[in-house]
C-alpha cells in the first residue's frame, strides 16, 4: 500500500457523493415533503400502510457455485438458517449462452455460480426444495427467457401449479449492455424476448416478477446514487413502452415490474434515493402513460449491499458497513435484501461468513426495532429536503436520456457505456487523491498491514469435470428427435415476429435441450449484439 | 510519467462482463499519453494475441474478474509465444489474490494490478517496464 494515510487527517466533506451540496441543518422552511401516508399513492414514505409488519422483506442470500449438488447443498444449509428466499447464482457460461463443453467456456464452468445447462441440473437444484413454497430469484438475464422456462418445466416436474411460483428473474438487457456485460442478442430482439416472458407471466405465473430493472450494476460500473435511480427509471420506462407497443394490459404487466438496487454507504443519500425513486416512478406513469391504478404504480425493489462498497483491506471492516448499508435498506422500505458476506467481493462466501451475513439481517429485523414503523425517517427535514432534491436530480438525468431519443440509441451508440467510464474515472482519482475516505484501505491504515480473510472457500476443483460428464451423459440419453423437433419450432417462431417465445422456450427445455442449443437457435435468426467502441 | 509513443492493447478474454476497471486503466493510459486499443469483451486468448500482433503493441493488459485467470493468462502467453511476440509485455490487473501473484510471474507476466492501487503506481509500473 503505497497511499496508507495513517495520521487521522480524515476530512468530511461538505457534498454527497452524488455531488449534493448538505446543509448543516435542515428546516422546516427547506422541506416540503408531500404529506401523503404509507399505502397512499405516489408512495413517497411506502407501498403498504402498515409496512413490514404486514410482510418483513425477503431474506435471499445470492449463492451459487460449482455443481448443482454443491449449490443444493448450501440452499439447505441457507433455508435451515432461517432465509426465507433463494437467490440463484449462474456461471459464467449459463449466463452467456454457451454449454459447459463450448470452447468459449473454457474455465468458467461452476465458477462464479452453478452451471445450469439442461432441465437435468435444475432438477438436481431443486431436489428436495418445494418451488411452490420457496420464493426463487434468478440473477440472470441474456438466458432470462430461457432459465424462466426452465423454471417453469420444474414446477411441471414436481407437480406445482406455474400460477404457485413466486420470485423473480432479473431479465433486464438494457443494464447489461452498459454495465455488466452478459449480453447476448442486439438490444431490439432482446426486447421482445422480455415482453414475451412479461406477457407469458402475467397469465401463466401471475405472482412471479419477469424482471427486475436493475440499477445496481450501473452502480457498481461507476454511476451516482442519483445516475443509478435515473438510468434504472428510464430503463423502466422503455420496457413499459415495449410492453404497451406489444399490446399488453397496463394495469397487469405494471404491477409486475420490479426493481433491484445496489445500497451503498452514504446512509441519508441511499436512504432517500428509494423514497424519491418509488415516487418518481408513480408520478412518471401517470405522466407518460395514463396509468393512474394506484397498484401498478407501486415500485417494488430488492436491494443488495453494494459489492464496490466492500474493500479487500481490512475485509472485517466490510461488516460494519454491510450492518450500515442494511439499516439504510430497511429504513427506505426495500421489499427483499441480500446483504454480501465480508469476502464476498473477493471469493466465494465461506458457510461462516455467509451466515453472519444472514444473521445481520436477522439482527436487523428482529432485534434493532427499525423495522416496526414504516418510513421511521420521514418527516424530518432533512430527509424530505433530500428527497425532493434527489427527485429532481434524478428527473434531469432521464430528461438528459429523453433528450438523446431514449436508452435504445443510447446503448446502441455508446453514449451511456462512456459516460459511466468516465464516472468510475473519476471516482477513482477521488479515492487516489484521498478526498473519498475509504477507512483501512486510503486513510487509517497501519504500515505493512496484512489483509486476511480467515478461511478461503475453494470450489471444488473438480466441478467443470463434473459438470461436463454430466453434461455429456444427458446429451447421450434424451429423446434427440424430440429436441430437434422443439428447437425447430423455437426457431421458426423466433423468425417471425408475433408468437410468444415462452410455450416454445418450455418445450425445449422439457425435451432436455441445451441452453447453448437454444441460445444457437435464437442467434442464427437473431445475431449477436455488437459491442460499440467509444472510450 | 509519459507513456507517449507506446501502444498498448487493454483486453477482457473469457466470459467475465466487468470492464469497468479495464476502462478506468484504459483511460488513465491515455491520460498518460499512450495509444490505447480496448478490444471490448468476450474475446479469446488467440483473438487477443492476434490484435496484439497486428497493431504492433508495447503491451497488452488483461483484466480478469471471474478467478480463472490462472488458465486465461497461460492461454494468452502461449497465444503470443506461438506469433512469436512473447516481447510484448504482459500486465494483468482485476481480482487477483495474493496467493496467485507467483504463478502468474512464473508463466512471464510483468504486472500484476490491484483495484486498491494508485493509478498513478500503475502508470509508473507499466512506464518503468517499457523503459
Amino acid at each position: 500500500m503505497t497511499n496508507a494515510r495513517s495520521a487521522p487527517k480524515a476530512r468530511l466533506s461538505a457534498t454527497s457523493p452524488s455531488g449534493i451540496e448538505i446543509p448543516i441543518v435542515a428546516t422546516a422552511a427547506m422541506a416540503s415533503g408531500d404529506g401523503t401516508m404509507p399505502g397512499e399513492a405516489p408512495f413517497t414514505r411506502g407501498i403498504f400502510e402498515d409496512g413490514y409488519r404486514g410482510k418483513l422483506w425477503t431474506i435471499r442470500q445470492y449463492s451459487g457455485f460449482g455443481t448443482a449438488e454443491d449449490t443444493n447443498q448450501r440452499y439447505k444449509f441457507l433455508i435451515d438458517g432461517g432465509q426465507t428466499g433463494l437467490s440463484v447464482a449462474l456461471d459464467l457460461p449459463t449466463q452467456c449462452g454457451y454449454d459447459p463443453t463450448d470452447p468459449m467456456a473454457g474455465p468458467e464452468v461452476g465458477k462464479v455460480g452453478v452451471s445450469l445447462s439442461t432441465l437435468a441440473e435444475a432438477e438436481i437444484l431443486f431436489r428436495g426444495i418445494d418451488v411452490g413454497a420457496i420464493s426463487t430469484s434468478f440473477t440472470i438475464n441474456g438466458t432470462a427467457a430461457i432459465i424462466y422456462a426452465m423454471y417453469c418445466a420444474i414446477a411441471d416436474k414436481q407437480g406445482v401449479a406455474r400460477a404457485k411460483l413466486t420470485g423473480t428473474i432479473q431479465n433486464d438487457i438494457l443494464k447489461e449492455y452498459v454495465a455488466r456485460g452478459t449480453w447476448i442478442f442486439p438490444v431490439r430482439p432482446s426486447m421482445r424476448l422480455i415482453a414475451d416472458t412479461i406477457l407469458f407471466s402475467n397469465e401463466e405465473t401471475p405472482r412471479f416478477n419477469p424482471i427486475s430493472i436493475a440499477g445496481a450494476h450501473v452502480r457498481d460500473a461507476g454511476a451516482t446514487a442519483v445516475e443509478e435511480m435515473g438510468y434504472t427509471l428510464a430503463n423502466g420506462l422503455a420496457y413499459v413502452d415495449e410492453l404497451l407497443r406489444r399490446g399488453g394490459d397496463a394495469s397487469k404487466f405494471a404491477r409486475r415490474l420490479s426493481f433491484f438496487f445496489y445500497v451503498h454507504m452514504d446512509f441519508f443519500e441511499e436512504v432517500c434515493k428509494f423514497r424519491a425513486g418509488r415516487r418518481l416512478w408513480a408520478k412518471l406513469l401517470e405522466e407518460r402513460f395514463g396509468i393512474t391504478d394506484p397498484n401498478a404504480r407501486r415500485f417494488r425493489f430488492g436491494v443488495v449491499c453494494g459489492g464496490s462498497s466492500l474493500t479487500a483491506a481490512q475485509p472485517y471492516n466490510n461488516v460494519v458497513r454491510v450492518g450500515t448499508e442494511t439499516m439504510a435498506a430497511v429504513m427506505a422500505g426495500a421489499q427483499s435484501i441480500f446483504t454480501c458476506a465480508y469476502d464476498e467481493a473477493f471469493q466465494i462466501p465461506t458457510e461462516f461468513s455467509a451466515e453472519l451475513a444472514l444473521r445481520t439481517q436477522q439482527i436487523i429485523a428482529f432485534e434493532s426495532g427499525i423495522a416496526r414503523t414504516v418510513d421511521p425517517l420521514g418527516g424530518s427535514h432533512f430527509v424530505e429536503w433530500l428527497t425532493d432534491r434527489m427527485e429532481s436530480e434524478i428527473r434531469a438525468v432521464i430528461e438528459e436520456i429523453d433528450a438523446y431519443g431514449g436508452v435504445i440509441p443510447a446503448i446502441e451508440d455508446g453514449i451511456l457505456q462512456m459516460r459511466i467510464a468516465k464516472r468510475a474515472h473519476e471516482r477513482k482519482q477521488d479515492v487516489d487523491d484521498g478526498s473519498t475516505v475509504i477507512v483501512g484501505q486510503n486513510y487509517f491504515r497501519r504500515d505493512n498491514q496484512t489483509d486476511d480473510f480467515g478461511e478461503v472457500f475453494q470450489v471444488d476443483p473438480q466441478a467443470a469435470q463434473k459438470v461436463r460428464v454430466k453434461f455429456e451423459a444427458v446429451l447421450a440419453q434424451r429423446d434427440d428427435a424430440a429436441v430437434q423437433r422443439s428447437l425447430a419450432a423455437l426457431e421458426t417462431a423466433a423468425a417471425g415476429e408475433d408468437e410468444n417465445l415462452m410455450p416454445r422456450l418450455i418445450e425445449c427445455c422439457h425435451a432436455y435441450a441445451t441452453v447453448g442449443e437454444m441460445v444457437q437457435a435464437l442467434k442464427r435468426c437473431w445475431g449477436e449484439f455488437q459491442e460499440p467502441m467509444r472510450l | 510519467m509519459s507513456l507517449r509513443g507506446k501502444r498498448i492493447l487493454i483486453a477482457k478474454p473469457g466470459l467475465d462482463g466487468h470492464d469497468v476497471g479495464a476502462k478506468v486503466i484504459a483511460l488513465a493510459l491515455r491520460d498518460a499519453g499512450a495509444d490505447v486499443i480496448y478490444t471490448g469483451l468476450r474475446k479469446t486468448p488467440d483473438f487477443i494475441a492476434r490484435v496484439a500482433v497486428d497493431e504492433d503493441v508495447d503491451a497488452v493488459g488483461l483484466s480478469l474478474l471471474s478467478g480463472s485467470h490462472e488458465e486465461l493468462v497461460r492461454q494468452t502467453v502461449d497465444c503470443l509465444r506461438a506469433r512469436h511476440a512473447s516481447d510484448i509485455k504482459l500486465f494483468v490487473g482485476g481480482t487477483i489474490p495474493d496467493a496467485d501473484h507467483a504463478a502468474l510471474r512464473a508463466l512471464g507476466v510483468d504486472g500484476i494490478f490491484t483495484a486498491q492501487m494508485e493509478l498513478k503506481d500503475v502508470i509508473a509500473i507499466i512506464a518503468g517496464e517499457l523503459g
